[in-house]
């Protein structure tokens, strides 16, 4: 299991051939309370930085992009339902969508938490 | 390219209010707001600091508000050139909302005027403050004094909690209720307090001298319930509230029928009344009251279907597709748990129960046009 991230702010985490994608607390943050969750279709193909869900806070409309190409094969319900578990749990419970990856070699050229720690600043 | 003298100089460093240090202490997040460094939420968010205050008390650092007196036995017929409001009428220790118009009949600035007895003390926007005090002086400057005071800082306190909040801290009777107001010492800073505010709660604003203000504030905050709330929330409680935002619901082509403000122009400056129009723009605000079927267009609210949010700048069709308007405020409501929105939509479109659409991301969403305020007002009577 590894886990990346891009300087978009999601968070990826790749298991096997599936990877689960979600936003950082960092994004959580910047964006302040979550009230909107839109998820993308389950089966749609996206491409790398697609636009993949949409989500509203109190202050603006953002977009969930897909790190890497691959096939929507769930979503998260709970997130939908209450938008507030992105704010309180990011990278657990507030996750968006997990994909079938094309080339799980594109998940690990991403950059690591370090990388990404020194980054969003 | 335009002439780069016609471009007005960003400003290179924002002013700061008088709580700015205790906004940071309170670890609020500051943004720029109308040349202004204020603080847009505390770390308990947006979303709680609305709900604080619809059930609580919240304290609001207003001081960005441009506040002016003007003096002299002239003021209130001189004001009355510039507003379409009874202020010749407005009893001493009363207060009234007021918009200064223009020859096109439209909305220059909205305001807050108190006949504080000895003069009249008025409220304006901070966006709008350099505008209106040019105008003031401009046009009834030879009629009348004109101080600016910047010497004093503006609080609001808003909920059903802020009278038992403030009541321990007065020390002369607190105003009895809404748009009255008086000199109030408090925590021994002599202040004026009017029992009005933006969220569509029972409270005050509290005018107090700006040396006084963060010591009246930790004052504050230091009782029962009381918490701070950052712009955020003071534009979600608004918006509930279905008061106007002057720059995005009210502009200088807007009249007071398109937004629905025709009840804040009394009887006496209407055709037929005693003082019939003697503002900017009467010829047209007269002619739409007389004549509601002229008015082009109208401040509605609208609810979409569904929860995601619609914003300002959206565009509303009829269900054929027809464009018949535009939002000019929309958001999440906290206390109403959905989307809400203020937008112009044309005449024919304004009743409630109407079905209209929103382009939301390019896609037709199902709105109907529904009463405003969303959530009813509380004041104190």
């Amino acid at each position: 299991m590894i886990t990346r991230y891009t300087e978009d702010h999601e968070w990826i985490r790749l298991e096997g051939d599936v990877a689960t994608v979600g936003i950082t607390h960092f994004a959580q943050d910047k964006l302040g309370d979550l009230v909107y969750v839109e998820q993308p279709r389950v089966g749609r193909k996206l491409a790398a930085r697609e636009d993949a869900a949409v989500i509203e806070s109190v202050k603006a409309a953002a977009e969930v992009k897909s790190p890497v190409a691959g096939e929507v094969v769930e979503t998260n319900p709970a997130v939908v339902d209450d938008p507030s578990l992105v704010n309180s749990d990011p990278e657990g419970a507030g996750w968006f969508f997990k994909l079938r990856v094309d080339n799980p070699a594109d998940v690990a050229a991403l950059m690591d938490e370090a990388a990404y720690k020194a980054s969003a600043v | 390219m335009p002439d780069p003298a016609s471009i007005p100089p960003a400003p290179d460093r924002l002013a700061r209010t008088p709580l700015h240090a205790l906004h940071i202490d309170l670890g609020a997040r500051m943004v720029p707001f109308a040349g202004y460094e204020l603080p847009v939420q505390y770390p308990s968010g947006v979303l709680k600091e609305h709900l604080h205050t619809r059930t609580q008390a919240g304290l609001f650092d207003v001081s960005h508000m441009g506040q002016v007196e003007l003096h002299g036995p002239d003021a209130a017929a001189a004001l009355e050139t510039l507003v379409p409001v009874d202020v010749l009428g407005l009893p001493a220790g009363r207060q009234r909302y007021a918009f200064f118009t223009n020859e096109a009949g439209g909305i220059e600035d909205d305001l807050m005027i108190f006949n504080a007895g000895s003069h009249l003390h008025l409220v304006v926007n901070a966006a709008c403050k350099v505008a209106d005090i040019a105008l003031l002086g401009r046009e009834i400057g030879g009629r009348c004094e004109i101080r600016v005071r910047e010497d004093l800082a503006l609080l609001a306190l808003q909920g059903p909690g802020a009278e038992a909040a403030l009541a321990p801290l007065a020390e002369d009777p607190l105003p009895a209720s809404f748009m009255h107001g008086a000199r109030v010492r408090l925590a021994g800073s002599d202040c004026l307090v009017t029992r009005s505010g933006y969220t569509g709660e029972d409270g005050f604003e509290i005018s107090v001298p700006a040396v006084d203000a963060e010591r009246l504030a930790r004052a504050l905050l230091a009782q029962p319930g009381v918490a701070p709330i950052g712009l955020g929330a003071r534009d979600s409680l608004r918006l509930e509230a279905g008061l106007c935002l002057y720059g995005h619901d009210l502009d200088p082509t807007t009249t007071p029928a398109q937004a629905a403000l025709t009840w804040a122009i009394q009887k006496v400056r209407r055709t037929g009344g005693a003082r019939p129009g003697g503002f900017p723009g009467a010829a047209r605000i007269l002619a739409e009251l007389d004549d509601p079927a002229s008015v082009a267009r109208r401040r509605v609210g609208l609810r979409p279907e569904g929860r995601a949010p619609i914003r300002e700048g959206v565009e509303i069709t009829d269900q054929d597709g027809r464009p018949v308007g535009r939002v000019t405020s929309g958001g999440f409501a906290p206390s109403v748990n959905g989307p809400i929105m203020m937008a112009y939509v044309e005449h024919a479109y304004a009743s409630p129960g109407t079905s209209l659409a929103a382009l939301l991301r390019g896609t037709p969403t199902p709105v109907r046009v529904v009463a405003l305020p969303f959530v009813p007002h509380s004041y104190r009577r």
